[in-house]
């Protein structure tokens, strides 16, 4: 092979690739072993729980496995007319099944999901079945309801052959499959989602605009000022991340309302009138108002360190080039802040879209978040794998956005520190 | 044409970051037209403070500068129009070379063409035609030194200003940065103020050196003058190499002194800054001044005993023990004649009284 002859040998014949493999082999080792814990960690305690959570917000496999001999018999079916005998069979005898183990219950649970009106049949059906003769089930079925001779309902029974279903999503986004297997949306009035989604939007957009422009000049004169002024702002900057976040939260539930310490300021400048406060709690403007403050220094610290790479010469040079203050800033300062820029946005946005305990106790009813209909799903209605779809709709959404932000600006671009 | 003499004028200029401490002292300093001036000093004299004044960065605490006889303190630094060359160069990170040179043109509202040419022209004449699309990252330091002189000359200012320009090129890119910065300035005439704590540099490009130390100029002159004839003993120890003996005035005369040492000896001394007998003062000598074994005639001649001998090829620098001074360093040119230079020799060496002057004590 003519590659061999080009290889290089150390002096004692070894190929030069193998020798510095061997030398480097145990370094290699030891780095592995040092981040193996963390390894372990980050695939016990994230990677899992989100696979785990995958598979449970498209799970369906309940009556799949209830009703096994049906659905094997159903594949032959058309679905156009009523099913033949051998499906009515197999459906009698794996309900005879579910009824000794006491399953049925469950059964008509999940199909009455599926369609109303099973609930009662499926109970009619348990009573007369133990009468039933062998053979001729079909006429024996349909002769126990009229709907049992309804080829929607047995249609209804196929929809939920499949192991896996992508029904939970359609819902995170108020929509659903209808019998004709179309996805379509659902009344009007009954869409809470959508508007839950896109007040989640809202909000994180707007505290992220509100965080930018706050945190923008707080970070310059961070990176401007003499240390012993400086040091005495970051700890002013960092202090509310140092005190627990219910804290913050509960402070600003008493500034905030309706008898607190904001509005009597107003009412005592007269800016109010004393019997028409406004609300500025359970509302939006509450979560617009402590959500700011809270991430706030997730905007300033990026900000600060890219700021404090900017050589102050360099708007020196601006303006001793001819450039107005503002040309100075807006043409050379602004534009090598923009990494900083970046990060802190991407940072607040995700860490806003996400956003749980202050919405939870300021938000009221017009300011909570997707975060807390997926909290309400976990302990409310126990529908853990709608909360678990909609935790992996937001997962994804704030993938996306760093895809787009990583299009339009560059991950490269961004500095965390 | 006549030149204006006093075309920037600092007149009585204090500055005091603090209100405690001057870091200027009632600067008076003329600067002609097409003079290439530098502020030199070691750090902390004040001469970046000067610089920054002039350029609007920092405001006199009293006192005036002027600019072609208009006072500038109330001017802000954009509508100075006076160049500047920053000490880590200052270059626009985010923008190409031709975007660095661009931008005073444009905040200037010139035309897309007359930008072209002027940047082209500019570019050319530091030598770096073609790499208007860099980004300033992607040159050498040298490079970048370049363009910062570039973008600083580009918009045509009567006055640029140079702080520190060199001081992170290594030795040889700095000579010959030296050398062209010094062309540029005699090709296109333009008046330069050039900050330094580099010695050479200064002798090296300048028409004229401030010496700065403490706040204030210790002696203005040209470099010639500077290194032959230092007015003071800060002026003798910071331009070049200095042997100094300390001792008090004992015979004076108009053209020279007698200045008994320490240990008791007399030289002959050039009264430079003492008045009168009794004065305390330090004797100055330049290494290259005092001659080993010589025929000629001369009116100081001592012995001393050889210490240290540093081969430095074109020369060779002793060091002697002589007249209780043990640092006195001799420089002896590389010729056959001087062999029997060793250690623990004991030798003669003889200078000329004028040649030593008599300064400030230290």
């Amino acid at each position: 092979m003519s590659s061999e002859t080009g290889k290089i040998l150390t002096t004692d014949g070894i190929p030069l690739e193998v020798s510095l493999k061997k030398a480097e082999r145990k370094n290699k080792i030891k780095a592995f072993l040092l981040v193996a814990p963390l390894l372990l960690f980050l695939l016990i305690t994230y990677i899992f729980p989100i696979g785990d959570m995958l598979m449970r917000s498209v799970d369906d496999k309940m009556v799949t496995e209830m009703l096994p001999k049906t659905f094997k018999s159903m594949e032959k079916w058309d679905g156009k007319e009523l099913p033949p005998e051998e499906v009515f069979e197999s459906f009698y005898l794996d309900f005879q099944k579910l009824v000794e183990e006491k399953r049925d219950g469950k059964l008509s649970t999940q199909l009455n999901y599926t369609k109303n009106g099973f609930k009662s049949i499926l109970k009619k059906l348990r009573r007369k079945a133990k009468n039933f003769e062998e053979g001729n089930y079909k006429e024996q079925i349909m002769a126990v309801h009229k709907r049992w001779a309804d080829v929607e309902y047995w249609r209804a029974i196929q929809r939920r052959a499949p192991a896996y279903t992508s029904q939970k999503y359609l819902k995170g986004i108020d929509m659903y499959k209808n019998e004709e297997g179309k996805i379509v949306s659902v009344e009007e009035d009954r869409r809470v989602h959508r508007i839950l989604w896109l007040r989640t939007l809202e909000i994180a957009f707007f505290v992220t605009l509100l965080c930018f422009l706050m945190a923008y000049p707080i970070a310059h004169l961070l990176a401007t000022l003499p240390m012993k002024y400086s040091n005495l702002l970051m700890i002013c900057v960092l202090l509310p991340f140092w005190t627990s976040l219910l804290v913050r939260t509960a402070s600003w539930m008493i500034l905030l309302q309706q008898q607190g310490v904001v509005n009597d300021f107003f009412v005592m400048i007269g800016l109010v009138a004393d019997d028409n406060r406004p609300e500025m709690m359970f509302n939006k403007t509450g979560t617009y108002v402590a959500m700011t403050q809270i991430l706030l220094p997730f905007m300033v610290l990026p900000l600060y360190s890219v700021m404090k790479t900017i050589s102050p010469s360099l708007m020196r040079a601006g303006k001793s080039l001819g450039g107005t203050p503002f040309v100075a800033f807006w043409k050379v300062y602004f534009p090598l802040t923009i990494p900083g820029i970046g990060a802190g946005c991407l940072l607040v946005f995700i860490l806003a879209i996400g956003y749980y305990i202050t919405p939870a106790l300021v938000g009221g009813a017009s300011g909570t978040l997707i975060s807390n209909q997926i909290a309400f799903h976990m302990k409310s209605t126990l529908d853990w794998s709608f909360a678990s779809a909609m935790g992996l709709m937001l997962l994804a959404g704030v993938l996306a956005i760093y895809w787009v932000y990583n299009k339009l600006v560059g991950v490269d671009n961004i500095k965390l520190g | 044409m006549s030149k204006n003499l006093d075309f920037v004028k600092f007149d009585k200029v204090d500055k005091s970051y603090d209100g405690k401490v001057l870091v200027v002292k009632d600067l008076n300093l003329d600067i002609a037209e097409g003079e290439f001036i530098t502020m030199l000093g070691p750090s902390g004299s004040g001469k970046t403070t000067c610089l920054m004044m002039l350029a609007g960065f920092e405001t006199p605490t009293n006192g005036e500068i002027y600019l072609d006889k208009n006072p500038i303190s109330n001017i802000p630094p954009h509508k100075r129009g006076i160049g500047m060359v920053f000490q880590n160069y200052a270059l626009f990170p985010h923008m190409t070379v031709y975007e660095n040179l661009a931008f005073p043109l444009k905040v200037r509202k010139f035309e897309k063409d007359e930008i072209d040419k002027k940047v082209d022209k500019a570019l050319s004449m530091v030598s770096l035609s073609g790499f208007e699309n860099r980004m300033p990252g992607q040159l050498s330091g040298g490079q970048q030194q370049r363009v910062a002189v570039a973008r600083s000359l580009v918009f045509d200012p009567q006055l640029v200003l140079m702080d520190e320009p060199l001081g992170a090129l290594d030795k040889n890119l700095r000579e010959s940065m030296q050398y062209e910065i010094k062309h540029i300035h005699e090709s296109i005439g333009v008046t330069v103020v050039y900050v330094t704590h580099d010695q050479s540099e200064a002798l090296t490009m300048s028409n004229r050196i401030a010496v700065f130390n403490d706040g204030k100029v210790q002696q203005l002159s040209s470099p010639d003058k500077l290194y032959e004839e230092p007015v003071n003993s800060f002026v003798a120890e910071f331009i070049g190499e200095n042997n100094t003996f300390a001792g008090q005035v004992t015979n004076m005369s108009t053209k020279e002194c007698k200045v008994k040492l320490n240990d008791g000896t007399e030289i002959v001394a050039n009264p430079i800054s003492v008045k009168s007998n009794g004065d305390k003062t330090t004797v100055s000598l330049r290494p290259e001044r005092a001659l080993i074994n010589t025929k000629e005639k001369m009116d100081n001649n001592f012995k001393g005993k050889i210490e240290e001998v540093i081969y430095h090829g074109d020369h060779t620098r002793v060091r002697l023990d002589l007249l209780g001074n043990k640092e006195f360093i001799l420089k002896v040119p590389n010729s056959s004649a001087n062999m029997d230079i060793k250690m623990g020799n004991q030798i003669n060496v003889s200078w000329n009284s004028h040649d030593a002057r008599a300064l400030d004590p230290k």
